[in-house]
């Protein structure tokens, strides 16, 4: 036997900043080989976003008229891409759940890194992962009126990832409270159904009734899916009065709130869950 | 670490979850390069401490160093200089033996040269290095156990945890597991932490502490501990069980009690008493036992109790434990 063992190396593990970053990106390749060992999740994940715009956004199209130059379908598309997002972000997030479950979590909570540099890696992974999946749907994009404008695609992708990131941080939030998997499904899609109903994916925010106006407001998925629906239309020739019924603006007690300001909400309360998540996971026996 | 300084110190450790003692005030030394060996029913609180040495769970009271770290103030570096093998398993099932190894190398920040040398040589220590590209879940229980503790050992820690090592392994399984602990000793001069409910598996330790209920009742080596007993424990089949205690204490003066179905006492020289137990016990004697003292007579004998009994007893309030530690881990 030629083994080295018995050398004892001296000060073999480094510790700093370019530590953590090495953990994170370990934690997020993790995420990267499991998600390709997994195509059913994958397929599972795309189905059913294409129900929605296929399925459904067809047959709502012909009760629902979009107005003279706008097909329904368009003005769902960036709802349907958030919603692709939303699944599978979320249940990335609980995986961590599984990780407990299986002692994947305790092997990660024992090494000498911060529970910053593991929720990060985390979350990263299960943005990136979800934005590729719908990655896959954008390419859809012609089929419903939405051109292949490279600008557009790349403000599309950041905003998804964005979304995906939240998303996905919430999960991590869900499973540092929730240790059974039985409970962590429903859990999720507690959270996952009122924030695609309230976020204005499926349905316009003009002229919504008071209480539900409010709502969306204080849904952060709204300052993901509007953003992407305005930069979506600034592509497009949509007329005035599709505009007004069908528009993306989103009001704060009557002042039209900035685009770039409504992504800076959507960063800054994954930035807030974030921080909560690593917070929880501090806490020790 | 200092030369001469203890891989372990444990002074007064006590660990309560709300009116649940797991701990009750602990003390103990482990020399560097010694194998000790926690032993002791489920539920003794083994378990308990391992996870406070390791700073998975934190004291309620007293002070821990482990490799010169305490348990406390300096936990990052602590955890750089352990190694840890859970008793649950802890590996990611659907990456191959190679992943789940370099996971562990750039968690702990090896540097990159270093990891793949050491990533080669635990996985030849551990008989694994065939299947290195095989995922995880094609592996046999036996197979996980080594490649958890290979790759508890990548790091080059100084003191090695091993918690149950061998639990839930068929009986050739286990044996191979010490055989590699074995080898690691040999070819190491790493301190091993190692906890067990299986006396055979203590005998291969160098000192032991016995743990019951939260404390630890004794600690020595075990040739040590079973001369200490000095006598050979007998158990006998009877018709009537009381009757025989009863018996054996007026004629003999010896104190007997069932355990494990039979009437069992332990007396010196067993094997030229039970001659004399035949002719004056004056009832019939179905079988008769008469074992050299074990590890589980010292805990029979330091405790009132055999392993067994402690842990069919503990079964009832083991799952009230379960319950109160849900959401805990």
């Amino acid at each position: 036997m030629t083994s080295t063992l018995p050398v004892r190396y001296k000060e073999i593990t480094a510790s700093g900043l370019r530590h953590e970053a090495r953990a994170t990106t370990m934690v997020w390749r993790r995420e990267m080989i499991r998600f390709s060992h997994d195509r059913m999740r994958v397929f599972a994940m795309l189905v059913q976003p294409l129900l929605f715009l296929f399925v459904m956004g067809t047959g709502l199209a012909s009760v629902v008229r979009a107005g003279d130059g706008l097909d329904f379908r368009t003005f769902l598309f960036p709802g349907v891409l958030a919603m692709s997002v939303l699944f599978s972000a979320a249940f990335s997030g609980i995986s961590l759940v599984w990780d407990r479950e299986f002692g994947f979590l305790r092997e990660m909570l024992v090494a000498p890194v911060s529970k910053a540099a593991i929720v990060v890696g985390k979350c990263l992974g299960g943005a990136t992962t979800a934005t590729l999946q719908a990655v896959v749907l954008l390419a859809l994009a012609g089929v419903v009126g939405v051109p292949y404008h490279p600008v557009l695609l790349a403000e599309l992708v950041v905003l998804l990832f964005i979304g995906a990131f939240m998303l996905t941080s919430m999960g991590v939030l869900l499973s540092a409270r929730i240790t059974q998997i039985q409970a962590a499904m429903p859990a999720s899609q507690l959270i996952i159904m009122p924030m695609m109903f309230l976020s204005g994916a499926l349905f316009p925010m003009a002229n919504l009734p008071g209480w539900l106006a409010v709502l969306t407001k204080l849904n952060p998925l709204t300052y993901v899916v509007q953003p992407m629906r305005t930069v979506i239309f600034e592509h497009l020739d949509v007329p005035p009065a599709a505009l007004a019924a069908f528009g993306s603006d989103v009001t704060w007690g009557g002042w039209q709130v900035p685009i770039l300001l409504q992504v800076a909400v959507a960063v800054g309360v994954t930035g807030l869950i974030v921080a909560l998540a690593v917070a929880l996971f501090s806490r020790t026996d | 670490m200092e030369p001469d300084e203890a891989a372990v110190s444990v002074r007064g450790l006590r660990k309560t979850y709300g009116e649940v003692e797991a701990v009750r005030g602990i003390d103990l030394d482990v020399e560097q390069r010694e194998m000790f060996g926690f032993l002791g029913p489920n539920g003794a609180g083994k378990t308990t401490a391992i996870k406070i040495l390791c700073t998975i769970a934190e004291p309620t009271g007293g002070s821990v160093t482990v490799a010169g770290c305490d348990v406390v103030t300096d936990r990052a570096e602590l955890r750089r200089r352990i190694g840890v093998v859970f008793q649950e398993p802890t590996l990611d099932a659907y990456l191959t033996a190679e992943q789940n190894l370099r996971f562990h190398g750039e968690l702990y920040g090896m540097p990159r040269k270093v990891l793949r040398d050491r990533m080669d040589d635990v996985l030849e220590l551990v008989g694994l290095a065939d299947r290195r590209n095989d995922q995880v879940l094609k592996f046999s229980g036996g197979m996980k156990r080594r490649l958890e503790i290979g790759r508890g050992l990548l790091h080059a820690p100084q003191v090695l945890f091993l918690d149950e090592p061998t639990i839930g392994l068929d009986p050739q399984t286990r044996a191979s597991i010490w055989d590699y602990i074995g080898r690691l000793r040999k070819e190491t001069d790493i301190t091993i932490f190692v906890t067990t409910h299986y006396m055979d598996e203590a005998e291969y330790c160098d000192r032991i502490a016995i743990m019951n209920r939260g404390e630890i009742v004794v600690t020595g080596t075990p040739d040590g501990l079973k001369r200490s007993i000095g006598s050979d424990r007998v158990q006998i089949r009877t018709e009537d069980d009381e009757r025989a205690i009863e018996r054996i204490r007026d004629r003999f003066g010896i104190e007997a009690a069932v355990h494990d179905g039979m009437v069992t006492f332990a007396v010196p020289g067993g094997a030229e008493f039970v001659p004399k137990l035949f002719a004056d016990l004056g009832m019939d004697i179905q079988t008769v036992t008469i074992t050299r003292p074990s590890l589980d007579d010292v805990f029979l004998s330091y405790t009132g109790r055999t392993i067994a009994d402690s842990e069919s007893a503990a079964e009832g309030s083991a799952s009230a434990m379960a319950r109160a530690f849900q959401g805990r881990r």
